[in-house]
Formats: structure tokens, C-alpha cells, sequence
């Protein structure tokens, strides 16, 4: 059972026709990495997935459980489990983390039926889940991301991902910005988040995350569309020779969307 | 009403009220009111071709005639007063109502001895000097004429004096409701607020309007801090939306002496808040912190004015404005440092966050310096809700508008994070989130 399809989707962004055709399935379970060099689409993929306004998709569909995730607001599509580890996260003075956190698992759980957790219920989940990212209790109780570095910010995301337990989350380029500890303690995080029903998309620019969070399938994403994928081999051969060399292979594919082998 | 007739009802408003209640008034206070009604005749009410009042017509409150309440008010209880008044039940206090004391709502049981906290009037008949040494030292009715129509009607209002290193251990709310049902009233309450050398004190000025009626409310606090006093002064301005309030905050800081005057203004038809700080002692430190949130066709004009008089002075101003609805926000601050204010450090910053398309904010800042080894900066700025934020936040399950809220509030929370006074700070935390969640009942009336 398919829990992501993504069919032949285009999106621009202004002028900017940038996804050129995408096809994507992805199972409960899986993870699928997803790397391309600099403007090949990651990031608008990842945004137009979560539903961010100025990306205006052109063509194609995008089913999420069965269901068009297009047409669902943000708040839907968390809702029904969809979540976002962002590349850049804002900072938003005057909110903390444990403040919007709780309002936002409230909203999950009432969206499911569940009842909503007080207070205590909600600290004792939160600091559960903070040992996960080796998060300090001080942190979430300032306002979001206000003065935290790279590696506090994207520890933040993971924590946001281990408490809204989503069905599919798209890690959009986790790694960046980040030294080998912040690398280590937020692939363990995301690690641990693992299982048979939750999906993942990692996107990503280098391979060191891979050797990581090892993928089930990559893909590799050159002007707007997936040209090649693979299995964690594909990853290595990349690293080896270069993105230059996907390039290459792309430019001999015939116009017009090509199933990529597999 | 032309503004000359309306103008002609306030002087024979004064001719009555000598004649009646004022008769009994010692010779300095009646002199000192004369020269106030002189003033005001010869002044007349301020219009937009005032500089000062450029942005504020003051046509809607001219054409009022109001009564002047007598004091044949229903009593209200406690927690009518209190709640609005973001106050805790045990309190120390004064209330007044439409410009009249009410012991039976206040409560000074726990008062230190030598501090003084009674009303105008009472310490007016103990006839001890004091009034005639401090009332009215900060006023300038000259050059304003509300602080003068204010200095000759008024009946009442509050007197605070803590004596030297006396360091209060809670704050004193001095709380005044207007009630209109009827007949449109105004009152003109007059606070003499003194903290000695070496003092600390919270105080909290609430001005809360009851009611269905127009009213005018015209508030003229001066506020005296001596040398190393520490003073956290507030003024919560929960007016109805027929309610005109045009109030005055006179500062006077000597050596050393920090203030910080809060001025949340929540409520009110048309509103003027003037705030006049004088930082007259070597050292002194004034912090003034604004918070405007206007809705529907409210009118808040905020004119301020920081004087540099001394070297080595800071002051730093930190306004912030949310707008909806067809609101008119008005910032005007001036910073005046004068030749001798050498190593003055002055900044001042303004930021309005407009929620609809037909909110308008004026914002204006004037530097007059004239002195030459200083650190003056301002900064205004005017937007909307941050969209990444927005995206952020919804991208995590809030909808639309909890995500919209939660923004608004966070911009408030800056300058409500700077109230001291936890009970006070987090009623009014409470009260701005229920406010801009528009689906969640109001847990704060």
C-alpha cells in the first residue's frame, strides 16, 4: 500500500518553472533519500509537499494515504500526519517551543479523535522525547529558535518530528550547517524515529548523511526531475564521481519523462 | 457644539464647582486653579493645526456635554472593579468611581507605616503643607490645556508618598471606573505620586470605563522619584469604547532615580496619552514601555517626550502598536537633550504590526539635541505577521488564525515581558491571548 505517490509533478516558483515532472512512490516504512546539486528542485519539492504559498504546481498529483494532498491546507496536511524538518527553521521571538508544540499536538490529536493532553502530560511527553536529540530542558522553554545555532535548530526540528509522530516526514537538508557531533546526535534522533509504518524522504546535498541514516532507495534529483535511482550503492558511486557525472547521463536521456531505472 | 461653547461648558462648570466644592479648598489650590481656568480659557482645546495634534480631532469629544457625576453612583463590588483592573482580590488599593473615593472598595490593611496612600481630597483637609509644597511642581498648564483644565476641576484623586529607603513589598493600584448610563460624565482625576530618596515602588493606575454611555476621563499624574529611587510605574487603559481619555504622565527623575513607566492602552474611543519624562538627575534611567492594541474604530495617539537635563542619563522607549480593524494608531516621540546632557544614551524604538487593511499608523520620531558626546538612535518600522512564521507554525498543525494569534501575542510579549509584576503580567498575557484567538471564549472580562 502506496503511502506517497507523487505523479509527473511540475511547480514553478514566479516565472521559474522548477519541478519538471516528478514521479515518486514512497511505502509505509521506507526511506528514500533524495540528492541533486544546487537548484535542481530539492528544497521546492520539500515545499511544495508541505504546502508553501509562491510555489504554484502547474501540473501533475501528489497522493498522500489515497488522498490529494494539493488540495490541503498546511495545518491539513500536518494533521494527517505530513510533517516538515526545514532547511532554514524560522526563529519567532515571543513563542516557545513547549507553548506552539503543545498547541500543535493538540490539533493532531483532535484532528484524530483523541483526547487533548494537559500540561503535565504534555511536559512528561516532551521530555521524553527530548533524550532522543540530547536536547537541554532549558532550550524549549525560550522562545523558538531564538539564539540557537545550527545544530540546536535542527535538534529542535527532530524533537518537533519525535513528538507529532507524523506518517511521512521530509527532512529537508537535515545535515547542512551542521559539525560531526550535531550530525551524529540528529541522524540517532531521526534514526530512532524508524518503524514500519512511518515513511521517510531525506533530502540531501552530500552523502556523509547517508552513511547515517542508510536509505532503502535514492534518487537523484538534476533540473527539476528524478533522472536516476538506486539503492545506498548509488550514493557511493556519486560521492566517487561527482554530480558532474549524473549531469552527463541526463543530458543523453531523451526529452521528455523517462521511468528512471532502478 | 462649537468648540467655543463647548468650551464656555467647562468654565461654568468651574465657576459652579468654586462656588460649591471648591470653596473649601485652601487659598494656594484656589489660586492655582484660577491661574489653570485662565489658562485654558486663553488656550482653548488643542486642533489639528496644532503640531502636537496633527493626527487627533478632537471635534467628537467637544461636541459632548457632560455631567459631572456626583457621586450618586451605584456602588459596584469588588470584583467588578477588580477583574477588569487585571488586580488580585487582596490587593492594596484606592478606587474611585466617576472621580469620587470609595473606601468601602479599598483596602490599605496591610500599608507600611510611613507610607502614605489616601486621597487628594482627604489629605487636602489634614491641611499639613504638603499638597501646597508638591501638587502641581511637574505641570505645565501653561503650555497644555488639559493638564490645566484638569488642575482647576478636579476633585479627587490619589496620593502616594513612600519615605526614604522605604522598599514596598507589593504593588498599590490606584483604580478608577467610570460608570455612564444616562447622561455622558467626565471626571479629572489628579495623582501626586512621590517616591523618596532611596525608595522602591510598583504602582499600578488602572483606568476602567462600565457601562453604555459616553464619558471623558482626563488623568493627570505626576509621578516625583528622588535620588536612587526605583520605581516600576504602570498605567492600564481599559476605557469603553465610548470613552474619551486624555491623560497625562508627568515624570521628574533625580540622581540615580530609575523608572520604568508601562503604558498598556487596551480600550478607549479616542485616546491621548501624554507622557512628559524629565531626566533631571546625573544617572537617571527611564524606560518607557507601550503597548497599543486597537480593533474596530479606536483612536490611540501616544505623544511622548523623554528630556535629557543631565549628563550620563539612559532612556530607552520600546512602543509597540497592533492594529486592526479600521483602528488609527499615532506615535509621536520626542527626545530632547539639552546642551549640558553630555554622555546621554537615548534610544528609541517604535513597531506596529497592522492586522487589516484599513488599520493606519502615523509614526513619528523628533531628536532635538544639542548636546555633543551622546548616543541617540530611533527606529520605527511598520508590518505585518512575519509569513515564514505563519508557514512555520501552520506547517505544524495550527490553522490560519491560532497561528495569527499566536504572532500577535508573541509581538505584544516584548513589552508585556518587561512588567515585574507576575500577577499582573500574566493576567495580561491571558487577556491578549484570548484576545487574538477569535474562536476561544475570553477567560478575562
Amino acid at each position: 500500500m502506496t503511502m506517497l505517490e507523487i505523479i509527473n509533478l511540475r511547480a514553478k516558483v514566479g516565472d521559474n518553472e522548477i519541478l519538471r515532472g516528478i514521479d515518486l512512490k514512497v511505502g509505509p516504512g521506507e526511506v528514500h533519500a533524495i540528492m541533486g546539486p544546487n537548484g535542481s528542485g530539492k528544497s521546492t519539492l520539500a515545499h511544495v509537499l508541505a504546502g508553501r504559498e509562491n510555489y504554484e504546481v502547474t501540473g501533475g498529483a501528489v497522493l498522500y494515504e489515497g488522498k490529494d494532498l494539493l488540495a490541503m491546507t498546511p495545518e491539513a496536511r500536518a494533521r494527517e500526519g505530513v510533517f516538515l524538518a526545514f532547511q532554514y527553521p524560522v526563529e519567532i521571538p515571543g513563542v516557545t517551543t513547549t507553548y506552539f508544540l503543545k498547541a500543535a499536538v493538540n490539533a493532531v490529536r483532535k484532528h484524530r479523535g483523541l483526547d487533548e493532553l494537559d500540561a503535565m502530560e504534555f511536559l512528561s511527553l516532551i521530555k521524553e522525547k527530548m533524550q532522543l536529540v540530547e536536547m537541554d530542558q532549558a532550550l524549549i522553554n525560550r522562545p523558538l529558535n531564538e539564539g540557537f545555532s545550527g545544530g540546536e535548530k535542527k535538534r529542535n526540528e527532530v524533537l518537533q518530528m519525535a513528538v507529532l509522530d507524523p506518517r511521512l516526514a521530509i527532512l529537508d537538508e537535515t545535515d547542512s550547517g551542521l559539525d560531526i557531533d550535531a550530525l551524529r546526535i540528529v541522524a540517532n534522533g531521526v534514526n530512532a524515529l524508524r518503524n514500519h509504518d512511518r515513511a521517510m524522504i531525506v533530502i540531501t546535498h552530500y552523502q556523509r548523511l547517508l552513511n547515517y541514516i542508510v536509505p532503502d532507495f535514492i534518487h537523484v534529483l538534476y533540473e527539476g526531475r528524478i533522472v536516476k535511482s538506486g539503492t545506498r550503492e548509488l550514493a557511493l558511486e556519486l560521492e566517487e564521481k561527482g554530480y558532474d557525472w549524473i549531469k552527463g547521463q541526463a543530458r543523453s536521456l531523451h526529452a521528455g519523462v523517462q521511468r528512471p531505472e532502478v | 457644539m462649537q468648540a467655543s461653547e463647548s468650551k464656555e461648558l467647562y468654565l461654568s462648570e468651574f465657576r459652579r464647582h468654586r462656588s460649591d466644592g471648591a470653596a473649601k479648598n485652601p487659598p494656594w489650590l484656589r489660586q492655582l486653579r484660577e491661574s489653570a481656568i485662565e489658562s485654558f480659557q486663553e488656550l482653548g482645546f488643542p486642533t489639528t493645526h496644532d503640531e502636537d495634534w496633527k493626527y487627533t480631532n478632537l471635534d467628537s469629544l467637544i461636541s459632548v456635554p457632560f455631567h459631572y457625576g456626583n457621586g450618586a453612583v451605584k456602588s459596584l463590588t469588588a470584583k467588578e472593579v477588580l477583574a477588569p483592573a487585571l488586580a488580585d482580590s487582596e490587593c492594596q488599593r484606592l478606587v474611585f468611581i466617576n472621580g469620587r473615593y470609595f473606601s468601602e472598595l479599598s483596602d490599605l490593611r496591610r500599608l507600611p507605616a510611613g507610607v502614605r496612600v489616601e486621597s487628594i481630597a482627604a489629605a487636602l483637609s489634614k491641611n499639613d503643607g504638603f499638597l501646597e509644597r508638591h501638587l502641581g511642581r511637574c505641570v505645565r498648564i501653561r503650555e497644555r490645556a488639559f493638564a490645566a483644565l484638569n488642575t482647576a476641576l478636579t476633585k479627587d484623586g490619589a496620593l502616594v508618598v513612600v519615605p526614604r529607603n522605604c522598599k514596598l513589598g507589593e504593588p498599590i493600584h490606584l483604580i478608577f471606573v467610570s460608570v455612564a448610563n444616562g447622561g455622558a460624565v467626565a471626571c479629572h482625576p489628579r495623582n501626586l505620586l512621590i517616591v523618596e530618596d532611596g525608595a522602591e515602588a510598583q504602582i499600578v493606575e488602572s483606568y476602567i470605563g462600565l457601562g453604555t454611555g459616553n464619558y471623558f476621563v482626563n488623568p493627570v499624574s505626576e509621578l516625583v522619584g528622588g535620588e536612587d529611587a526605583v520605581i516600576d510605574h504602570h498605567r492600564l487603559q481599559r476605557e469603553s469604547a465610548k470613552g474619551f481619555h486624555i491623560g497625562t504622565l508627568e515624570a521628574r527623575l533625580n540622581r540615580n532615580c530609575n523608572i520604568a513607566a508601562h503604558a498598556i492602552t487596551l480600550g478607549g474611543g479616542l485616546v491621548r496619552n501624554d507622557i512628559h519624562a524629565v531626566l533631571a538627575g546625573e544617572g537617571s534611567e527611564c524606560l518607557l514601555n507601550g503597548l497599543y492594541v486597537l480593533d474596530d474604530r479606536q483612536h490611540v495617539d501616544n505623544s511622548t517626550e523623554i528630556e535629557h537635563r543631565s549628563p550620563k542619563a539612559t532612556s530607552l522607549e520600546l512602543y509597540k502598536g497592533i492594529l486592526d480593524g479600521s483602528a488609527r494608531g499615532i506615535f509621536n516621540g520626542k527626545i530632547l537633550v539639552h546642551k549640558d546632557a553630555q554622555k546621554t544614551n537615548a534610544r528609541q524604538t517604535n513597531k506596529n504590526l497592522l492586522l487589516s487593511a484599513d488599520a493606519v499608523v502615523n509614526t513619528k520620531p523628533q531628536l532635538e539635541i544639542y548636546a555633543d558626546d551622546v548616543k541617540c538612535s530611533h527606529g520605527s518600522t511598520i508590518g505585518q505577521l512575519d509569513r515564514d512564521a505563519l508557514f512555520y507554525l501552520r506547517s505544524r498543525g495550527l490553522d490560519r488564525e491560532e497561528a495569527e494569534s499566536l504572532l500577535s501575542y508573541a509581538f505584544a510579549s516584548e513589552v508585556v515581558g518587561k512588567i515585574k509584576i507576575d500577577s499582573l503580567r500574566q493576567k495580561l498575557n491571558d487577556y491578549l491571548l484570548s484576545k487574538f484567538t477569535r474562536n476561544s471564549e475570553s477567560k478575562i472580562p
